[in-house]
């Protein structure tokens, strides 16, 4: 099974690609189009992802709430989000008249966009990743950070106080918790001493760093957590939002497929930046490995890459969800606190540990 | 000092998150916890509370008696104007004439069953009825009258 699952990834795309370059002659045009693949691939994967991702934290919030969550269309209400989008699509488009109509209409395009791009460097499975470059560290911590942009676009193009408050609420805390993020990811980028993904993956090939690296990395994977769901603005980070304080923050006055593009962008987000935490702390598509011991190895490589990707990054976006739905928000002079005080000394002197132990060699 | 306060200060922190954690975790691998009634498919074995008002209703007994003097004290408590109280002059057997009830006008759509008519009430003739599902076509429907059509005051109620 792991031995179908894994060379059929690889052996598709090889084949589409010597397909493509003996129909097509022109070199440039073989990369456009699977470049074009790729996109089109990723849009159907990302769709009812995000259908998924929807149902999953209604039935998640519902449960923890002690009710029953969505339950009426289809089996277990699991077409509602289907049913909402559906609404969502059918419904008018507004733009304020007095709003800036060209920067209005472009912010969600860029939130959206940025969040697809961050999606480029994952390993989904072994050999399955659209682009293994090899910076990909790097290009995920700096191409996500393009988001508040859009964001407080979005804030400042509506002509709605609301909107500006929360996007410049959105604008500090991206522009706080970016650090924390960074400091985190920089620890197992010493320990690896890579930022390719495909290279951090294979250096957990004997155990995943949180294993391997000791307390340190533990430390760096809850701050990760933290910090990167401040990033996504998700509860109880969500002063963007802040639906009490700011109606909706940011996308008060967006409506229909505007508006549903927001929450597109937020699912995926919340996607990418599991995976990111996956792949990085927990091993991404790496099954679960001890040392040498080669026959338990064996074993746990039937079980298929992707599912081990996909399991342990639907476990991250579990405990993401938890907190959403466990921990009340936080005010802005707290959040502040929370990061300048707390999460960035912390991960500084996190990172002078970390160093220690890869100069020292004390990890496994 | 401050040192010690600063990592006090993480350490219960992250105590008290996780104890919520705990619990909303306990919520999610429970879900015999659940309270959601849910309600059209099981209207036969529904579950209603005391505490739950569904409309106002006048009792009668057998003899199709109520307890209404026409004093109009429900009227007055209402504080949306829900009860109409039409009353009539009735002549006693001793020549007598007496105020009585006529109509009991009860407007569903305007209570916001907040009880204050049936505490207000002197002589107990209301009390709140714990049916629902009121939704009708046609707001009309929502004005009832509640003395029944040829009920009298009961003997002995003043
Ligand atoms: S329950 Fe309240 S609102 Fe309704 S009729 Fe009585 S006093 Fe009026
Ligand atoms: S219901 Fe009670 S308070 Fe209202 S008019 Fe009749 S006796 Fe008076």
């Amino acid at each position: 099974m792991a031995l179908f699952l894994t060379i059929s990834f690889s052996s598709i795309a090889t084949g589409i690609h010597t397909w493509l370059a003996g129909t097509m002659q022109n070199e440039m045009l073989v990369k456009i189009t699977e470049m074009a693949i790729a996109g089109i691939s990723l849009l159907l994967f990302l769709v009812p992802l995000c259908f998924f991702l929807g149902y999953m934290e209604r039935k998640v919030a519902a449960f923890m709430q002690i009710r029953l969550g969505p339950n009426r269309v289809g089996p277990k209400g699991s077409l509602q989000i289907v049913a909402d989008t559906i609404k969502l699509l059918l419904k008018e488009g507004l733009t304020p008249t007095a709003s800036d109509k060209f920067l209005f209409n472009l912010a969600p395009m860029i939130v959206v966009v940025t969040s697809m791009l961050v999606m480029a460097p994952i390993a989904f499975a072994k050999d399955f990743q659209i682009w293994d470059l090899s910076i990909g560290v790097l290009y995920v911590s700096s191409v996500s950070s393009i988001a508040v942009i859009g964001i407080l676009m979005a804030g400042w193009s509506s002509y709605n106080k609301y909107s500006l408050l929360g996007a410049m609420r959105s604008g500090a805390q991206i522009v706080s918790y970016e650090l924390s993020v960074g400091l985190s990811l920089i620890s197992i980028v010493i320990l690896t001493g890579s930022l390719r993904m495909s290279d951090i993956v294979m250096s957990q090939e004997n155990g995943w760093w949180i294993f391997k690296g000791h307390i340190p990395v533990l430390i760096s994977f809850v701050i990760f957590v933290i910090a990167s769901t401040a990033e996504i603005n998700r509860a109880p980070f969500d002063l963007a939002e802040a639906e009490q304080e700011l109606t909706a923050g940011f996308h008060t006055e967006y409506s229909g497929m505007k508006f549903a593009m927001f929450l597109l962008a937020e699912y995926i987000n919340l996607f990418v930046v599991s995976a990111i935490g996956a792949t990085l702390f927990l091993g991404g598509w790496m099954p679960f490995h001890i040392g040498h011991w080669e026959a338990f190895n064996h074993i746990m490589d039937f079980i298929p890459s992707s599912l081990w990707f996909f399991g342990k990054t639907f476990a991250i976006i579990f405990i993401i969800m938890q907190f959403r739905w466990t921990f009340p928000r936080l005010r802005v002079d707290q959040l502040l606190t929370l990061e300048w005080k707390y999460l960035l000394p912390i991960s500084m002197v996190n990172v002078l540990f970390v160093t220690v132990m890869a100069i020292m060699g004390w990890h496994f | 000092m401050f040192l010690k306060d600063y990592f006090v200060t993480i350490y219960k922190s992250v105590g008290s998150l996780l104890k919520g954690m705990k619990v909303t975790g306990y919520y999610f691998t429970h879900p015999k916890e659940i309270q959601t009634q849910e309600y059209p498919d099981n209207r036969a074995t529904l579950q209603m509370f005391d505490r739950f008002k569904g409309e106002v209703v006048m009792p009668h007994d057998e003899n199709n008696e109520h307890r209404c003097t026409g004093c109009q004290a429900c009227e007055i408590a209402c504080p949306n104007g829900t009860i109409k109280i039409i009353t009539k002059q009735e002549l006693q057997p001793d020549g007598k004439k007496k105020k009585a009830i006529d109509t009991f006008v009860y407007h569903l759509e305007l209570c916001t069953m907040c009880n204050m008519c049936v505490t207000a009430c002197p002589s107990d003739a209301i009390k709140m009825a714990q049916t629902f599902e009121h939704s009708v076509y046609d707001k009309r429907q929502l004005k009832k009258v509640l003395n029944a059509p040829g009920s009298k005051l009961m003997e002995g109620v003043e």
